[in-house]
Order: C-alpha cells, then structure tokens, then sequence
C-alpha cells in the first residue's frame, strides 16, 4: 500500500485530496505509477499524460519521474509551486 | 527558524529579535512579499494560499541549510502564511542577520529565489470573472538558476 496524495488544481481536477492503495507489481517508479493512474480515464488520464507540468514527492522530497518508491511511502502530485 | 502561519506577523519584531540576538551581528536583511491588487492584466479581489503540511516546513528548513552552509550568516527566519488573504496583506517575510551586509543580502534573496521554486505553496486568485490557479512562472526558474551558475 502506498499513500497518494493531490494538492490545488490537481486536486480539484481529480475531485479527491488522498487515497491509499495498492500498487501492481512492475509499478515501481513515479513515471509507470503516473501511467498507471492515467488508465483511470477522464480527468486522470487528462493530468498524468504529461500534458501539464506535474511535480511529485516521494516522503515529503520532490523527486524526479525515474525515482523509485516503496511500500508504505507517501507520493504527493501537485503542479508547478507558486508561493511567496 | 521557520514558520507556516495563517496570521499576519509583525516584521518590525522579528527583525528586532534577529538584530538584538547577537552583539556582533552588523547587518540584518529582510524581504517581505505581498498580496497584490492586480496579477497577468486582471483585478484580483483576495487569494487562497494553499500547502502540503509537513513537506512545506521541511522544504523552507532544508532552504535555509542550503543558505547557511553557503554565506556566512549568522541566523535565518522564514514566516509564510497560509490560507485566505487580500490585497496589501503580507504573503511572506524573510530575515537574514550577519556580520556584513554582503552575505545577509545575497543570503535572502537566494532564500526567496529558492522558496518560489521549491517550497510547496500554491497560490489561488479571486479576480471578477471567477476563481483561477496562479501558474508558476519561468522567470522564478531563471532566477533561481543564478545561484548554481554562479557556484
């Protein structure tokens, strides 16, 4: 199980703020994790296709697409930060 | 120090606090963000400062590291707010206190170069035709991108 997270117009985007779930073996990485939720369809294939910038964090650390993660870990999707 | 607050803060005492905490400190920088009226040619009424709780202290507290280990400063403060504001309050406040003006200034403004880029803040604008996200800009990359060129 890892825990999912979504943040600002991802979040409203995709109409959901966390989940946790299981993950199929060969799912390993943020690239084939973010394949595997497009499969959803609709909005999720709409946001994970990489058609707008997305940033992810494994464990509360932006990561690179090709980083890897493991059970139990905490994987945040957000867009591009805007603060200050 | 690090904080991530939805109260306004009082810049004029924290920058007392830095400057009075050490009798060798010489030079005390400081930046201060602020909501503006007007964003990308549309009248903004208020904006919705959203975070990822947890990841956001961690990424301002590892930002600061990054600034010690780089000048010579003798203490850094960070206060961003979170969640609803408007026109004229205040977004973010940064301190940096040293010994010479020359680090305490490059220290700061690397601080803002880098929380604009990293830290995971999202901003949401209330304009007259409705509610919009605020898109990163390219010019924070560029700006942030000095400070590796010019290591």
């Amino acid at each position: 199980m890892v825990k999912l997270l979504y943040f600002a117009r991802l979040r409203e985007a995709l109409g959901t703020s966390e989940e946790e779930i299981a993950v199929p073996d060969g799912v390993t990485d943020i690239q084939r994790l973010m394949a595997w939720l497009a499969q959803r369809g609709g909005a999720w294939q709409e946001e994970f296709t990489g058609c707008r910038p997305l940033r992810a964090a494994v464990n509360q650390e932006l990561v690179g697409n090709t980083s890897g993660f493991h059970d139990g870990d905490e994987i945040a999707f957000f867009p591009p930060v805007t603060g200050g | 120090m690090v904080r991530v607050q939805l109260e306004d803060f009082d810049a004029g005492a924290e920058i007392t606090r830095l400057r009075l905490a050490r009798p060798d400190t010489g030079a005390v920088a400081a930046f201060i963000g602020q909501v503006r009226d007007l964003n990308e040619g549309a009248e903004i009424s208020g904006m919705t400062l959203e975070h990822y709780p947890g990841m956001t202290e961690k990424a301002l507290e590892a930002i600061v590291d990054q600034a010690r280990q780089r000048w010579n400063i003798f203490d850094a403060l960070v206060i961003h707010r979170i969640g609803a504001l408007k026109p004229l309050d205040q977004i973010v406040l940064v301190v940096v206190s040293g010994a010479h003006r020359g680090e305490a200034f490059s220290a700061c403004e690397f601080i803002m170069d880098y929380l604009k880029t990293e830290a995971p803040f999202w901003k949401k604008e209330r304009t007259e035709t409705g509610d919009r996200w605020v898109d990163a800009r390219s010019s924070d990359d560029t700006a942030k991108q000095r400070w590796t060129e010019n290591q």
